[in-house]
């Protein structure tokens, strides 16, 4: 018990290593000096037994005597003492959670932007750990605009609006409700699985890839809600549109996959959902298409973003976005595009009645639509850096599917 | 097996096959061509010790015993090589509710002790010998009541040692047995409420498992086994998971001066007669 070695006293009182003493132990021993003991003193019932049980846990060396009632115990701190912060790599380079690397290593795992890694943790395969690959500008206002967009479909949608139109235009809305519900199925897929892939560096990339996500698993309650109010079955699933889809969930680069779904298809869709909104028969309708739509800019407003800035520092990566197009239009060339039900149900909501004249108005209207469609796309692809020419060609072989 | 160092080990947890296999990467990193062998019990380890099935056995205190006992009646040498740092000192508690009347270990008379799986040394063995040594022998001055799970692993699984515990705090036992550390984690899981207990009574400091070496063995394969051992430094992230998943934070010498209350258990109990027996030395 006796020692001449310096010492630093705790006093414990009744506080137990039974009921957290070890928390003031642990943070005293970090305080020591190089060769310092720590003297414990305390007059918890079972002290003298849970700290020699504690430290011989921890790999301290630890003599006691009781004086009294309490307990005097000196503890000299084992050479394992503190090891795990020996060797730590703080993500993010030391810079603070704000600071995003190019190349964040696989062995930061999970671990949070700014954290610091144990020596020895494991190494994880994140396909996607590119800050060129990923990162977009505003990343952050992206997601918050997301995150106070978000709307609960039990109370922004009227779904007791009356409805007045024919059987006839219902059926064509479902018809054209059950080709959105299979395309917004896609655009669950295929953000859900590259925020897996993602590196958790880039969290505000896999915050918005997950949150997209979620709008779309809303979009296929809302959609299928609406198809169901007045329907009990839904409409054509065809070879062609699943197809087309397809080859969207099978696309596994990360640009890619943007190109097809965000810039292209998703864009295709904000002119579709607007143009329902437009024509819609009922209230119900006009608030979902234009909730949808809301929802769906953003997600075109991320993937052009983050194209457009890895095409400024890539200029690989125009060529390969050109190919991709070209790729899945030969993919698709064997196949019908978009199914005749759909182009002509969106006809007839167009109409809005059967009248020749009403049928040549919605037609016109389907004929503008696609036009919108091939523009916005040729001026999205005009941000990431193709010439008009070349944008007005590529759009042109965007799927007549349109997702 | 001249050039594989080859250790027999007990499976008395799931987690014995990621904790071996994760010593022979290692080994294998450091040159060292390391295999292991897992017996469902340490009876069966020890007879195949004897066997010449491997070099090295991973032993409990109980096995430590019967295999030195053993060696000593074939005229054979048996060698504790190395230990955990955890291995070291540890004691036992007979622990009883805050609120029981018994107070010395003499208020036991009459009444029935809890205790862990019957060939326990930390939980059966040693806090019965450390009765008997004050005058209190089991099935005469009280009842024991065994808390038998997985007999043939000596107690590694700690889950005899819980069940005392629960039997203890509901009132069907009046006193329980359990390691010291094990009477802290009990506390801390909220199993043991503060204050709902008190220790009655703590044993002598013992010492618990070690890596056993019979005479015969290759001693050179043995030597770089443990100069490994010995090498392996908790601050180094490689074997830093291996040294959490098998409790210590650095190897030690094996020591022997650590046995001598199980021993003597052993011999008052006569504990190891029926080994003996199994063993063809009786």
């Amino acid at each position: 018990m006796a020692t001449a070695r310096a010492s630093t006293s705790l006093e414990l009182g009744e506080l137990g290593f039974d009921s957290g003493a070890h928390v003031l132990v642990k943070r005293a021993l970090v305080r020591l000096a190089p060769g310092e003991q720590l003297e414990l003193r305390g007059s918890a019932a079972e002290l003298g037994i849970h700290a020699a049980a504690w430290a011989r846990s921890e790999g301290h060396e630890v003599e006691f005597a009781p004086v009294g009632a309490a307990y005097v115990l000196r503890l000299t701190p084992g050479a394992a003492h503190g090891a795990r912060w020996r060797g730590v790599e703080r993500t993010g380079a030391g810079a603070g959670p704000e600071h995003v690397v190019e190349h964040p290593p696989q062995r930061w795992g999970l671990a949070a932007r700014g954290a610091a890694v144990e020596a020895g943790a494991p190494e994880f395969d994140f396909a996607h750990a590119s800050k060129l690959e990923l990162w977009a500008d505003d990343l952050g206002a992206l997601y918050r605009q997301a995150l106070a967009s978000q709307w609960d479909p039990a109370t922004a949608v009227p779904w007791n609006a009356p409805q007045e139109h024919s059987e006839e235009l219902e059926d064509a809305l479902v018809t054209v409700l059950t080709y959105l519900i299979e395309n917004e199925t896609a655009a669950l897929i295929v953000p859900a699985r590259f925020a897996a892939s993602v590196h958790p560096h880039f969290r505000e990339v896999q915050q918005l890839l997950a949150i997209q996500a979620a709008d779309e698993a809303r979009h296929i309650e809302v959609f299928t809600r609406r198809a169901t109010l007045r329907r009990s079955q839904l409409g054509l699933s065809t070879a062609g549109g699943q197809a087309s889809l397809k080859t969207l969930i099978d696309e596994p680069d990360f640009a890619l996959a943007s190109l097809l779904l965000s810039v292209l298809g998703e864009g295709s869709f904000v002119n579709l959902l607007w143009f329902l909104h437009e024509h819609a028969r009922d209230a119900c309708t006009r608030a979902v298409m234009k909730l949808t739509a809301q929802d769906e800019a953003r997600h075109v407003a991320f993937g052009v973003a983050h194209l457009a800035r890895q095409s400024r520092e890539d200029a690989s990566l125009a060529p390969r976005l050109a190919a991709a197009i070209e790729r899945r239009h030969d993919a698709l060339r064997g196949t019908a595009g978009l199914n005749a039900e759909v182009f002509d149900a969106l006809i007839v909501l167009a109409a809005g009645g059967f009248e020749p004249a009403d049928i040549a108005r919605g037609h016109q209207a389907v004929v503008e639509l696609v036009r919108q469609m091939h523009a916005g796309r040729r001026n999205r692809l005009r941000l990431l850096g193709f010439e008009a020419e070349r944008a007005e060609a590529l759009s042109a072989l965007h799927t007549r599917n349109f997702m | 097996m001249s050039e594989t160092l080859v250790l027999g080990a007990v499976a008395y947890d799931a987690k014995v096959v990621p904790i071996w296999d994760g010593f022979q990467r290692w080994f294998a990193s450091e040159g060292l061509a390391f295999d292991y062998v897992l017996y469902s019990n340490y009876e069966r380890q020890v007879e195949q010790h004897f066997a010449g099935a491997f070099h090295v056995a991973w032993n409990s205190p109980l096995a430590w015993v019967q295999a030195q006992r053993t060696a000593a009646k074939l005229r054979r040498g048996a060698r504790a090589v190395a230990m955990r740092d955890t291995d070291r000192d540890l004691t036992s508690l007979i622990v009883v509710r805050a609120d029981s009347p018994i107070h010395s270990v003499a208020d036991l008379r009459g009444r029935t002790l809890g205790c862990g799986a019957g060939d326990s040394p930390q939980a059966t063995l040693i806090p019965l010998e450390h009765l008997a040594r004050a005058g209190l022998a089991p099935e005469r001055d009280f009842v024991v009541r065994r808390f038998d799970v997985l007999v043939g692993k000596h107690g590694d699984h700690v889950g005899g040692e819980r069940d005392a515990a629960r039997a203890l705090l509901q009132g069907e036992v009046d006193a329980a047995c359990m390691i010291d550390g094990n009477h802290l984690v009990f506390s801390n899981e909220g199993l043991l409420a503060r204050g709902a207990t008190r220790v009655l009574a703590q044993t002598e400091k013992y010492d618990h498992c070690n890596f056993t070496v019979l005479d015969g063995a290759p001693q050179a394969l043995v030597e770089r086994f443990c100069k490994l051992l010995f090498s392996m430094n908790y601050d180094d992230p490689r074997v830093r998971p291996l040294m959490d998943m098998e409790g210590l934070k650095r190897w030690c010498e094996g020591r022997t001066s650590g046995y001598a209350l199980l021993e003597s258990a052993c011999d008052r109990f006569r504990y190891l007669d029926s080994f003996f027996e199994r063993m063809k030395v009786a």
